[in-house]
């Protein structure tokens, strides 16, 4: 074990030590248990035991044991969070560093992709996240309109799933998407004509930027009334703001291929279509995948906007705006989660898109 | 003739006035010529490749490729290009960018594969098909983009320091190959370069030239056996030519 390994090891056994002599009469029999087991843990410190036991020492003793801990602390969360708790909780975390730890000195000198390193590590630390939120909004008693502890959410999740469903319809897979496709869609043609006429060129960077810089709760309303209550205004305000990041960016993509390779497509008295579709296109799929990454983002926080300025009672927008009014703030966090997912979601999709079309790039290279 | 250029002349207009990059040009390059041109940087030994190319127009004078005006000739796909960089997409394969010009050009599909393979197999690259540019070494990127240059068998081949940034040995061993590619093709080639021994090495006729106005000081033919060893450049007649060459570099400096 590392210097760090062994300092977090300390820790935690102090913390559960800890545990055990402050409420050795009060705690529960798991939460006991998960004292114990981390004190015990604690004599991995002596050198003698790991030389002659190496198996104490594997990460997956160390996961275990923060699961474990972890659980028995959710269990006991009812009851208020007193020191000991507090005690069985950080050493529960420690435990957890101390696998992630391990697990990632291993995989220094390995090559190639690791699941658990790519994937569970992350899901490993919003494990975390969600542990702490619980236990300090049940175990400090904080007011659920101020912060839902995360079970509550997941309650409304699984409970609400018809509304919830209803919403992501309507928001996602209605306004987002349709916006979305039409928003870059209509960029991607107009950068490539704009690219090919100078006259364009001066007419439609200005008028791009200047839509680009009208607040979305002008540009909302209006598209209300332009197209109606339903998703089609949400669309449209999720086209405005798509347009100008993909026109420019496509458009500098457009020209990223050097002199040189031009002049190469020259010599070879190549036409204008030959040069866009050979040339000009792969070299600027980097550019374009950037636009389609910030408008995945962009376009969700657009049409969620637009639903609070007139929409049918349905939709992310509205459920948040009307549940906020009545406090149902559980709600409101599960449709925020719902949202969260959903673009993160399609941020990742793009982003493996990404990978596999422009492996080439420098940023992707693999020898 | 393949290029005839008469009384050529590019001005160009910058901020700081009229650069005259090439002046009065004459030079004739006969069919299965290797024609270096030699000269420090600002002469205009690229702008006239260029100029060659149709990548250039000259602002006087005139100039022939293969007897047509030199946009005819680009049209016709008269020569092959070979740049200072390899200018590889790195987003095909080194098969893939060898056959760009074909596909560009409607080869079919079959007759695509058969080049690609010829052209490999000539510049030594067997095996490295399907390697993406950025895996090979610069020698190699520049022996791909040889390859590509010749895959639709131009007759005149156009080169623009094409080994200036690869090291000496490699650039020693891509000049003797070239030389053997010149050999086994009987293509015409212009080569520039800034390297005495690269032109006087490589060439049948060397050109120098020297800058402010750019323009040709020396014309020599060389002759070097056409069977040429690389210890050829320690023979005295090696050293008599290049000699000549630095003279007359030296002289079209004297004028500043």
């Amino acid at each position: 074990m590392t210097g760090l390994q062994k300092l977090l090891n300390a820790a935690a056994a102090l913390c559960g030590f800890y545990a055990l002599v402050d409420g050795f009469t009060t705690l529960s029999p798991a939460l006991l248990l998960a004292a114990g087991l981390v004190v015990v843990c604690g004599m991995r410190l002596s050198p003698a035991l790991a030389a002659a036991l190496p198996v104490v020492i594997r990460p997956q003793l160390d996961l275990v044991i923060s699961l474990i801990a972890a659980c028995a602390v959710l269990a006991a969360l009812q009851d208020g969070m007193v020191g000991a708790v507090w005690g069985i909780a950080i050493a529960a975390w420690l435990h957890g560093w101390l696998a992630v730890e391990k697990t990632m000195a291993d995989d220094a000198d390995a090559t190639g992709f690791n699941w658990v390193v790519s994937l569970g590590v992350p899901l490993f630390f919003g494990f975390w996240l969600l542990f702490f939120w619980e236990a300090l909004t049940i175990g400090l008693g904080i007011p659920t309109v101020l912060l839902p502890p995360p079970s509550m959410i997941g309650a409304r999740l699984v409970t609400s799933t018809a509304i919830l469903m209803a919403d992501f319809q309507q928001t996602f897979l209605k306004a987002v998407l349709a916006g979305y496709a039409i928003g870059c869609g209509s960029a991607f043609v107009v950068a490539i004509l704009v690219d090919r006429s100078n006259f364009l060129r001066r007419g439609f960077l200005p008028i791009g930027n200047f839509i680009s810089a009208l607040p979305i709760i002008g540009v909302a309303p209006i598209m209300v009334m332009w197209f109606g209550f339903d998703w089609q205004s949400k669309a449209a305000v999720v086209v405005v703001m798509t347009f100008f990041p993909m026109m420019v960016n496509t458009l500098s993509g457009l020209s990223a291929a050097s002199a040189m390779e031009r002049d190469l497509l020259d010599t070879y008295a190549a036409g204008y279509w030959q040069t866009l579709f050979k040339l000009q296109l792969p070299a600027a799929m980097p550019f374009i995948f950037n636009a389609l990454k910030i408008n995945s983002t962009l376009a969700l926080i657009g049409a969620i906007v637009a639903e609070f300025f007139g929409t049918p009672i349905v939709g992310i927008g509205f459920r948040i705006s009307t549940e906020v009014g009545r406090m149902n703030l559980d709600m409101v966090w599960a449709e925020i989660a719902v949202a969260a997912l959903a673009g993160s979601a399609s941020y990742g999709a793009l982003s493996l898109l990404e990978r596999r079309i422009t492996f080439w790039h420098p940023s992707y290279r693999t020898k | 003739m393949v290029i005839k250029a008469d009384k050529l002349n590019l001005d160009f207009e910058t901020n700081d006035g009229v650069v005259h990059a090439l002046r009065d040009l004459d030079l004739e390059i006969g069919a299965g010529e290797f024609v270096s041109l030699i000269g420090p940087s600002g002469c205009g030994k690229t702008t006239f490749l260029r100029v060659i190319a149709d990548l250039e127009t000259p602002t006087g004078g005139s100039i022939a490729v293969n007897g047509q005006p030199p946009e005819q000739a680009r049209l016709a796909r008269a020569y092959g290009y070979v740049f200072q960089a390899p200018a590889l997409l790195s987003w095909r394969t080194i098969a893939r960018n060898i056959s760009l010009p074909l596909e560009i050009m409607g080869l079919s599909s079959g007759e695509q594969q058969e080049r690609v393979e010829r052209m490999i197999n000539l510049v030594g690259l067997d095996g490295f098909g399907g390697k993406f540019p950025w895996q090979l070494s610069g020698g190699m990127q520049q022996r791909a983009s040889i390859a590509r240059a010749l895959a639709f068998d131009a007759d005149l081949l156009l080169m623009d320091e094409p080994f200036g940034a690869l090291d000496e040995i490699v650039r020693d061993h891509l000049n003797e190959q070239l030389l053997q590619l010149w050999k086994k093709t009987g293509k015409t080639i212009c080569f520039v370069t800034h390297s005495i021994p690269e032109a006087v090495y490589l060439s049948t006729k060397i050109v120098v030239m020297s800058p402010r106005p750019g323009r040709i000081t020396d014309v020599i033919t060389s002759d070097l056996p056409d069977d040429r060893p690389l210890d050829i450049r320690e023979t005295p007649k090696f050293l008599e030519i290049a000699q000549r060459v630095r003279e007359g570099l030296r002289e079209g400096h004297a004028d500043d």
